[in-house]
């Protein structure tokens, strides 16, 4: 193919980049510097006076964001939820991506059928539906203080807890990390586990040596598709969290919604998308296995 | 030794294997050759211990390896798929073995570098399987079964995936390699060309049943039945009736071309009347435009009723027609001579002969 084809033929996914993902970025770059605009949205950054041209920015925005350590504790807090809502995840989908895996061709395909049934209904529901299991009143709360009552212990509330938070991540994003995982592990040609069995592999040394390091990349994938998501949600923390559950996204959203501030809204977004893209380069590296199946 | 006795197995309706019994000699190279759903690749994974007879024991001298499972058995398999592990490298892969069985650090390394030595691939150890060619995947995947010297080698038709031309360097190497090596090889194969190319013994199966082990010379010359006759090389098959017997000659009876005396078959004791079937081999027939035939020859006229010229030689298919009923026997000419490939030409009246201890007489 000559030079000009190939600059056509990458030239749609280059613009639709450059569009959608180029241009807002570098909006909301300039915003972070911008003041607020009187009544919420943005101040004009530039104005023009006698035909010279006066830039109104500043970097008061950036500075907030160290002046107390609430939002880096924030911040901090939210990778946490987000990291072990990845890894309940992975705990979670590894298994159930390997049983499916490895059931009869015919049962394969109902098995995943009934992984992403949930999607079907609708998000805010599934939330809800959470609510009622997690209420003071539900079958749940109550066993679990029947329990509590009897060892002499306090009572717990489910509700409005990071517990409640993390339950449902975990319950929204598991389908997330068993298709990547359950693509990976559906691809191993069963005749390795019979090759390293034959050569004096026992049943755990056939799962460490050949059939997890394979699935790494599936891993990597799934993690990825879990984590970012995760990291910036502001509808469960919003909805279950309470005080105790609030994450990044939730203040985010105050910025932009409540508190009218969109600078500040602008630095909290950009550094969160910071520290996602430095993440996914580093899970794109890990999962650059030499000879995996991607 | 490996001593297979008795062997059965069944899946729902289908026997796999029934009443297996053999022995393969320790340095010997074996096969297994039949068609597909023979049996033969059940076998080979009951040897391997992937399959577990329904009867019957599996023995490696003298010890029955059916309590072991598949990674206790000293035995390895080269799989048809090769089933190299991608994420290892050469040396990794080949490693593998001796890790699973504790082998020290250094020894390990030198027994890598002296595999690869052998198999002619020093300079690999370093790649990824998928840097490799099909011929060096596969001499890959024999090293790696190879390197903690198991007592039997296990070979379920490795060469299927190469073409024809690698397959017979991969043939010659086979056989050198088993000779250095000195292990058992037992090989899975339904290629029965390749089973004589590279086999010491051959047991053809048929239907879960083994219907003949013998030499690959015997098994060509002397076929104990029609499906051996038929399945290893070309062969006429002329099914007839025995009309007498007479020591080393026996008269029979071929529909469409009468009565003929060819030679018994000191295994086989025909009585009068049974049916029989002479196993012909085409190179073993004289074709010519007018022969003549020597006192001790079979002879009839026929025309060309097929040809197919196959660089080599060219195939001829005679039809013979002597009382009514018209037979096509297969034969064939050299084409070492310039000109001879249009020697004959269809619709031509031809003559053939073959000698009275040519042809071979089975049930």
């Amino acid at each position: 193919m000559k030079n000009g084809a190939k600059a056509l033929l990458t030239l749609p996914p280059a613009v639709y980049l450059f569009l959608f993902f180029a241009v807002p970025g570098l909006l909301m770059l300039l915003a972070s510097f911008r003041f607020p605009g009187d009544y919420g949205g943005l101040a004009p950054w530039y104005y023009v006076e006698d035909g010279a041209i006066t830039f109104d920015l500043t970097l008061e925005n950036w500075a907030r964001l160290f002046e107390t350590t609430l939002y880096l504790q924030l911040l901090l807090k939210s990778l946490l939820f987000a990291v072990l809502t990845t890894a309940i995840c992975a705990l979670l989908a590894y298994p159930l991506a390997l049983t499916i895996a490895a059931s009869p061709k015919k049962h394969r395909d109902l098995l995943i059928l009934m992984v992403i049934l949930p999607f079907w209904s609708n998000f805010l529901v599934r939330i809800y539906a959470w609510m009622i299991i997690f209420s003071p009143q539900g079958a749940l709360t109550e066993g679990l203080n029947h329990i509590t009552g009897l060892l002499g212990l306090e009572p717990v509330n489910l509700m409005f807890s990071s517990v409640a938070v993390i339950t449902c991540l975990v319950y929204v994003h598991l389908p997330f990390m068993v298709l990547p995982l359950y693509a990976n592990l559906e691809k191993h040609d069963p005749a390795l586990l019979d090759a390293a069995q034959d050569l004096g592999a026992t049943r755990a040394q056939r799962f460490w040596k050949v059939t997890w390091p394979l699935s790494l990349p599936g891993l990597y994938a799934g993690a990825v598709l879990v984590f970012i998501p995760t990291l910036g949600i502001f509808a469960i923390p919003d909805l279950l969290g309470g005080t105790n559950g609030i994450m990044i996204g939730n203040v985010i959203k105050q910025q932009f919604v409540e508190s009218r501030d969109w600078p500040f809204g602008s630095v909290l977004s950009l550094v969160l998308t910071g520290i996602t893209l430095v993440l996914v380069v580093l899970a794109g590296r890990l999962g650059r296995t030499p000879g995996a199946l991607t | 030794m490996l001593e297979i006795v008795n062997v059965s197995r069944r899946f729902g309706d289908f026997q796999a294997l029934n009443e297996v019994s053999l022995q393969v000699q320790a340095g010997e190279f074996f096969t297994l050759l039949g068609p597909s759903g023979c049996g033969k690749t059940t076998l080979l994974r009951s040897i391997a211990g992937f399959d577990t007879p329904d009867s019957g024991d599996i023995l490696l001298d003298g010890k029955s390896l059916l309590a072991l499972p598949p990674e206790k058995r000293p035995v390895h398999t080269v799989f048809q798929s090769y089933a190299l592990f991608p994420h290892m490298t050469v040396a990794d892969n080949i490693a593998f073995p001796l890790r699973m069985s504790g082998v020290g650090k250094a020894e390990i390394e030198r027994r890598v570098a002296d595999v690869l030595e052998d198999v002619r691939l020093p300079d690999k150890a370093k790649h990824f399987p998928e840097e490799l060619s099909g011929g060096q995947r596969q001499r890959i995947a024999i090293a790696r079964a190879l390197v903690n010297r198991p007592r039997l080698l296990l070979l379920d038709e490795p060469l299927s995936a190469l073409d024809a031309k690698l397959r017979e360097q991969m043939q010659i190497e086979l056989i050198n390699l088993q000779k250095e090596v000195g292990i058992t090889f037992v090989y899975v194969t339904h290629d029965q060309g390749e089973a004589l190319a590279l086999s010491h013994r051959i047991a053809v199966m048929n239907k879960g049943e083994v219907s003949q082990i013998d030499e690959p010379s015997l098994l060509y010359s002397s076929p104990k039945n029609r499906f051996v006759a038929d399945f290893i090389g070309q062969c006429n098959l002329l099914d007839g009736k025995v009309v007498s017997c007479d020591g080393a000659t026996t008269r029979i009876t071929i529909d469409g071309l009468g009565e003929l005396a060819v030679q018994s078959n000191p295994n086989i004791p025909f009585n009068v009347g049974d049916d029989c079937a002479l196993t012909l081999r085409p190179e073993k027939i004289r074709l010519a435009k007018s022969v003549a035939p020597e006192s001790d020859e079979v002879h009839f006229p026929g025309t060309v009723h097929d040809m197919l010229y196959l660089g080599d030689v060219t195939v001829y298919i005679i039809e013979v027609k002597r009382d009514g009923h018209p037979v096509l026997i297969e034969a064939l000419l050299a084409n070492s001579a310039p000109g001879r490939a249009r020697l004959l030409d269809t619709g031509d009246a031809v003559e053939i002969c073959w000698p009275r201890d040519a042809g071979h007489l089975v049930r």
